[in-house]
């Protein structure tokens, strides 16, 4: 067989204390697609940050050895010099500049010290006819759908005389003409010569092209399956990619006593006009009181946009279809509505959107409620400590008081203020994006705790989760989402981690 | 209060545990202190040179007046600034309204009792629109306020244009900015009403400061220990009481400060004690966390842009009638001024954090450089130079202090 053009040999590196990789060993063949695959948070982007210099030479252990020599490279540009070049998700262009600008930016074509226009332009059209994009290099990027957009990224890649070219996702946002098209071009720069990595979560795909595939799970290397023996299946990926045992510990709670409807979607759909596309598609679902609801699905598979269309819209899709809430078909106007429905939304980027970090507990508390704690307009101070100190109690939060600053909370404490903001509203439905992402076992548990006590007094929970141990160990019914659809539901009894798996990868 | 004593009350006792809190609790809050630290070192340096002339009575009084209408700005600024934004319109916004003022009192015979609130109105609507701009239709608050800037100056310009200044002879009105509050009795030549006033001050000051350490106390909150409470309200009492004296001295408070005092004692009310004031800073400290909270940040927006355009028709009211005439350039680099000030009171670009009294003490500090410059003599190309460094310095500590922290 050919040679390696890649290995990355016993490849580690941690973050504060969480190990991303341990001891990976990667290998790719000369002129192959090698496909990478695993579930978010396996490790994938990370390896590839190693691999392209964005994580320095030094601040990860083990070897890269690149066409037959160690590589040392501390930052992107190194790895480019050397003929790598990665594509990532979010692509790197600018809007607002030409295509062959974009082609050429950061890699100027000179004369002297001058950037020689005509020769760029002349160059930037052998670049789209190699990536065979037949349009006026002086488009502005942004003119481009995404296809259109995705190609020219390739087109940059090329002009960097690249041997190696790592795409993350390439065909995420993409549609399927589109990614037909895409997956047809990586085919014909493989005959030329050109070795691919390609991370996906599409398994038809890594199918269809990969001519080896390795499998990440939790920071390692489970495998790598060979293509020429037939080893690449739909079963056999699935089964590397999920293969870990659920042994954490989810608290046991008695039969729950599930009642009426307290939320169905009737054909729902949004459409975001800025990225142009649905992030939700003909969603039909429901919740009934007294139940927690998982919403499995990879990342970028449209819960968080499902959960905010319904949480009054924040983001201002253009919504189609019903909403029914306890009987009574509704529209909310501003999220502000919602919570006066009763609805609530803890958000999966704490620190992001959810908390005000520069302020204390008892303010990140009472926040979305301050009608709670104040008579026509003045707060009641006292009030507002009372109550806060009564969350801190009941959910253990450590700190000295509620007067301490939310920012020099843990993850885990932070993560219970803003699941008490949000009871302190009193919902009846507890929309929870990701409610244990990146907080330890302990608060893990805690957290758990917390929501079996809310749906046995009656409140009916979504549980949107990307960790299928998570869904699995909390649910009583699950439905998996993938492209902004609905793929499927499956009932506590029926669900395992392969069926969600198979339906979260269509 | 006995049973609920904290740990640190054991060592408070000692002078060696004296120091030492001391000691913490200033490098702690070194951001806020900074700033009164620096208007004594203002102020003492000014007294010595000008050998005590800057603490006169007279000076003191002067320096207030003049600190009146730039002052609040700052506040509204401050809240501006609060949340992410930036009012460029103001200076000339109130040199504008200041104008129509006096059309109104002189030309047209308004009452001025009509006139102030016909003026406050106008300068609300004023601040709205630019809020609407903002918020709903999305232009960035420095361009939008920019091009109010111009217009307010063409729109000024354009109004006294014909007259040249407009001189206003309402001794009422006139009063605003340069009368006094009536004293009721001399007393050895002293303002009476005046030091009543500045009595209650201190009386209330220490009040609400017992009340809210008991406060804190029953919630087993961390508080200073006795002595440095027993300190710093004797510390705060003594400057109002000598604040009061001096002016006692003079002629008493002067209208100016008590709008001043006024407009500080509700907005620090505003902002700190009610729900719209949670509202500002949340959000200002995270705007689609306050959106997700059910908090509308359009309707935010308008509030602070209406009380900002409020607050720059009575600095154009305080400006008018100091000067008992409406002139072509009135309101000039008043917005630029009042910017300085809220970021000397320790406003942060970054949102959510800034105090109303902050912002005050900015205006005062700023104030002082002006006044004390002016008795020595300094060149007014030095003192724009001086001013310019205090500003940045004043940006570098905050900077500096907050990354030490974070």
């Amino acid at each position: 067989m050919s040679e390696n053009i890649l290995g990355m040999r016993q490849i580690s590196k941690e973050f504060t204390g969480v190990k991303a990789l341990a001891s990976v060993n990667f290998k790719v063949k000369k002129g192959e697609i090698h496909c990478l695959v695993g579930e978010n948070g396996a490790g994938k982007s990370t390896l590839m940050k190693v691999l392209s210099g964005v994580y320095p030479y030094g601040t990860y252990e083990g070897d890269i050895v690149f066409e037959g020599a160690v590589q040392q490279f501390h930052k992107i540009t190194d790895s480019v010099k050397a003929g790598i070049v990665i594509i990532y998700q979010e692509l790197a262009l600018f809007p607002d500049l030409t295509v062959y600008e974009n082609i050429f930016a950061g890699n100027e074509v000179k004369r002297g010290k001058l950037v020689d226009w005509n020769r760029t332009i002349v160059n930037a059209k052998d670049m789209l006819r190699k990536v065979k994009l037949n349009i006026n290099p002086e488009t502005l990027v942004k003119d481009l759908g995404v296809g259109k957009q995705q190609l020219v990224e390739i087109a940059k890649a090329l002009s960097k005389d690249v041997k190696l070219l790592i795409l993350d996702e390439p065909t995420a946002a993409l549609n399927e003409d589109d990614s037909e098209n895409l997956l047809q071009l990586l085919r014909e720069l493989k005959t030329q010569g050109i070795t691919c990595i390609m991370i996906s979560h599409k398994l038809k795909e890594v199918i269809s092209i990969a001519d080896s595939a390795t499998v990440l799970r939790d920071g390692q290397t489970i495998c790598t399956l060979d293509g020429s023996k037939g080893e690449i299946t739909e079963n056999a990926i699935i089964k590397h990619m999920v293969g870990r045992e659920i042994n954490d510990i989810y608290p046991k709670r008695p039969n729950p006593s599930i009642g009426e409807d307290v939320l169905e979607l009737r054909n729902w759909s949004a459409f975001d006009p800025q990225l142009g596309r649905h992030v939700a598609k003909n969603v039909n679902f429901h919740v009934r009181k007294g139940e927690i609801v998982g919403i499995a699905g990879l990342m970028g598979s449209g819960r968080t946009e499902l959960a905010l269309s319904i949480f009054g819209n924040p983001k201002a899709y253009k919504l189609q279809g019903e909403l029914v809430l306890e009987g009574v078909p509704r529209k909310f106007a501003h999220t502000s509505d919602a919570i006066g429905a009763g609805i609530a939304y803890v958000t999966e980027d704490r620190k992001g959107n959810g908390l005000f970090l520069a302020q204390d507990i008892k303010s990140n508390i009472t926040a979305a409620h301050l009608r709670g704690i104040s008579t026509s307009g003045v707060i009641n101070d006292n009030e507002e400590v009372k109550i806060a100190s009564e969350y801190k109690n009941s959910m253990h939060i450590k700190a000295p008081s509620v007067i301490q600053l939310v920012g020099k909370l843990s993850g885990g404490n932070q993560q219970k203020v803003s699941l008490g903001k949000w009871l302190f509203v009193g919902p009846k439905l507890l929309i929870l994006d990701e409610p244990t992402r990146g907080i330890d076992v302990g608060a893990k548990f805690e957290i758990y705790t917390i929501m079996n006590k809310l749906i046995s007094e009656g409140m009916s929970i979504i549980m949107i989760s990307s960790e299928l141990g998570e869904v699995l160990g909390m649910s009583d019914r699950v439905y998996v989402m993938a492209e902004g659809e609905i793929k499927g539901e499956l009932s506590i009894a029926e669900a395992d981690q392969e069926k969600i798996m198979q339906l979260a990868t269509q | 209060m006995e049973l609920n004593r904290k740990p640190e009350a054991v060592t408070a006792g000692t002078p060696a545990g004296f120091f030492q809190e001391a000691r913490t609790l200033i490098k702690e809050n070194i951001r806020e202190y900074g700033m009164y630290i620096a208007l004594f070192v203002i102020m003492i340096t000014f007294t010595i040179m000008t050998d005590g002339l800057f603490m006169s009575s007279r000076n003191i009084s002067n320096l207030l007046d003049a600190t009146g209408y730039i002052a609040v700005l700052a506040v509204g600024m401050t809240l501006v600034i609060v949340i992410r934004q930036i009012d460029l319109s103001v200076g000339f916004a109130a040199g504008f309204l200041g104008a129509i003022a006096a059309i109104l009192l002189t030309q047209a015979g308004v009452s001025m009792y009509i006139t102030i609130p016909i003026i406050l109105v106008l300068g609300a609507v004023l601040g709205l629109i630019n809020g609407v701009l903002i918020a709903k239709i999305g232009i960035p608050s420095f361009v939008a306020t920019l091009a109010g800037m111009l217009v307010f100056r063409g729109a000024l310009l354009q109004i006294t244009e014909k007259t040249g200044t407009i001189i206003i002879k309402d001794e009422h009105f006139n009063a605003i900015g340069n009368g006094f509050i009536p004293s009721i009795v001399e007393v050895n030549g002293l303002h009476l009403l005046s030091l009543v006033l500045g009595l209650l001050c201190i009386v209330l000051y220490v009040l609400s400061e017992i009340s809210t350490r008991r406060n804190k106390l029953k919630y087993e909150f961390e508080v200073i220990s006795k002595p440095i409470f027993a300190l710093k309200l004797v510390f705060v009492s003594a400057i109002i009481a000598y604040i009061t004296w001096i002016l006692a001295q003079y002629n008493g408070f002067s209208w100016t400060v008590v709008i001043m005092l006024l407009v500080v004692v509700v907005y620090h009310f505003l902002t700190t004690r009610t729900v719209l004031g949670r509202h500002i800073y949340a959000v200002g400290s995270n705007p689609e966390a306050a959106h997700l909270s059910g908090i509308n940040v359009k309707k935010i927006t308008y509030i602070v842009f209406g009380s900002m355009g409020m607050l720059a028709a009575l600095s154009g009211i305080l400006f008018t009638s100091r000067l008992q005439s409406a002139t072509t350039t009135a309101g000039t680099l008043f917005e630029l001024d009042a910017i300085a000030a809220a970021y000397i009171g320790g406003v942060s670009s970054a949102g959510g954090v800034g105090k109303v009294t902050g912002a005050i003490i900015g205006a005062i500090v700023m104030a002082s450089l002006s006044s004390g410059m002016n008795l020595l003599g300094v060149g007014i190309s030095y003192q724009y130079m001086i001013r310019g460094g205090v500003l940045a310095a004043a940006v570098i500590f905050d900077v500096m202090t907050r990354k030490k922290r974070g």
